[in-house]
């Protein structure tokens, strides 16, 4: 599963880790992600990322 | 210069820098100085909003004495950590030791983190307020905007927004307000700073703005931590963050080049004839002897950036490469572009930098025009026809 980094910020979203502050269980896939999901540490949205 | 009154109660006590030309170190170009702006206000309690840079700290302290005694200071509001609105807090904190000082979290951590004192912080979060008696503080976290601890604080009684580095200019004045001085001066100041500073969070911008309008707000006075006061119509900044966050450009061209020997500056005047041709407009800029946040505050409403160099060292000229960093850190919305330039032999210049517009997120919309040494007849028309073809790609 491939990482994927916040164009505006720079956070790396990486699918081992999830995002479980935000109910983003560990192994989820960016693409897996809800569309409304958002950067956690700068709140930009989904296609602000690029993959790594 | 004198405190200033802005309305009942909120007084600017801020410093104006008049000789300053380079800001950020030697990063900006300050051509007009700028002004650090605090603000004052006074109520049953007495809140400072930020402060100024460090070398002003006396001149602030000076105009606070002008309204109140610095001593009677509850509160300093710390809407941003950077230090030239944060560089005098240790020096009014010296006259009010027991303040309490209001930030975001991150707010205290990057405090801390340059002066290294543990002050008496308030962590503050989006929607909460803070009473002065009559008048009514509230904040609004603006992570990113421009820093992860940047926060706006809104007076709800006068309806006034003070949102630090948002809708500021570097625009050092004795005028304090937007009816005061030459509006075309005072927008193209706000469009560099927003091009410079606020690019890379458009995106942001334009949900923080929609969320401001979603609460209905009203907002009378924007005041920011930089430059002119908008009082007269602060809704016309508000437009123009609105148009600048979501990409909207006016439909011009820019052809930036730089040359050795004049190859690709004869290119450059070629693509420039044919853009015009197509009755675009289209501005000709060498990057070389151009401020470079001048280029930066143009390509903002630009559509189409034409970007050429000779081939050195199997690179581009550093002028030109200053740019492509721009356009690499600063990611444009919305924009379209093509390469073009001479070479004498490996002739890497033109694919590089279409390359690294791509990787900027420019769309190429035109294969990049390399030519060998000295351009002969032939080669001028067809830079020509690719400045024509330029254009009527741009008219679909």
């Amino acid at each position: 599963m491939d990482k994927y980094k916040c164009t505006v910020c720079g956070y790396v979203y990486d699918p081992e880790k999830g995002d479980p502050e935000n109910n983003i269980s560990p192994k989820t896939s960016f693409e897996q992600l809800p569309a409304d999901w958002v950067c956690p540490e700068c709140g930009a949205p989904k296609d602000m990322f690029e993959k790594m | 210069m004198k405190a200033v009154k802005i309305i009942d109660g909120l007084y600017w006590v801020g410093a104006v820098d008049y000789d300053v030309r380079l800001f950020h170190g030697f990063h900006l170009t300050t051509p007009r100085g700028t002004t650090y702006n605090a603000y004052l206000i006074i109520d049953d309690r007495i809140a400072l909003v930020d402060t100024v840079y460090g070398p002003f700290a006396g001149e602030m302290i000076e105009k606070i004495r002008e309204v109140i005694d610095p001593k009677k200071i509850d509160y300093v509001i710390a809407n941003h950590v950077e230090t030239d609105h944060s560089g005098a807090i240790k020096d009014i904190l010296k006259y009010c030791p027991r303040a309490k000082v209001f930030c975001t979290q991150r707010g205290q951590e990057g405090l801390f983190k340059h002066y290294f004192e543990n002050w008496n912080f308030q962590t503050v979060k989006t929607g909460e307020t803070l009473s002065l008696g009559k008048k009514t503080l509230q904040f609004f976290e603006a992570p990113y905007l421009h820093w992860p601890d940047s926060m706006f604080t809104y007076i709800q009684e006068d309806a006034v927004l003070l949102p630090n580095d948002a809708f500021g200019q570097h625009y050092g004045t004795s005028e304090r307000f937007d009816d005061e001085v030459p509006e075309y001066v005072l927008m193209s100041e706000a469009q560099k700073y927003y091009a410079n500073i606020l690019t890379p969070f458009s995106v942001l911008v334009a949900k923080k703005l929609q969320e401001i309008k979603e609460m209905n707000l009203p907002i009378k006075i924007i005041a920011p931590s930089h430059g002119i006061i908008w009082r007269k119509n602060p809704q016309k900044i508000i437009t123009a963050y609105q148009q600048w966050a979501n990409g909207q450009n006016d439909g011009s061209v820019l052809v930036i080049y730089d040359s050795m020997w004049k190859s690709t500056e004869s290119i450059a005047r070629q693509i420039l004839e044919g853009i015009l041709s197509e009755n675009i407009p289209v501005k000709l800029i060498r990057s070389a002897v151009t401020d470079r946040c001048e280029v930066v505050k143009d390509i903002l409403t630009a559509r189409a950036l034409v970007i050429g160099s000779s081939t050195v060292n199997r690179g581009v000229l550093p002028s030109v490469s200053s740019i492509l960093d721009e356009l690499e850190g600063l990611r444009f919305r919305n924009k379209v572009g093509t390469a073009f330039g001479s070479y004498g032999w490996s002739g890497e210049g033109p694919g590089l930098i279409a390359e690294r517009m791509k990787k900027a997120g420019l769309e190429i919309i035109a294969e990049p025009l390399k030519i060998k040494w000295v351009p002969d007849e032939p080669e001028l028309k067809a830079s020509y026809q690719f400045g024509q073809k330029i254009g009527q790609l741009l008219k679909k």
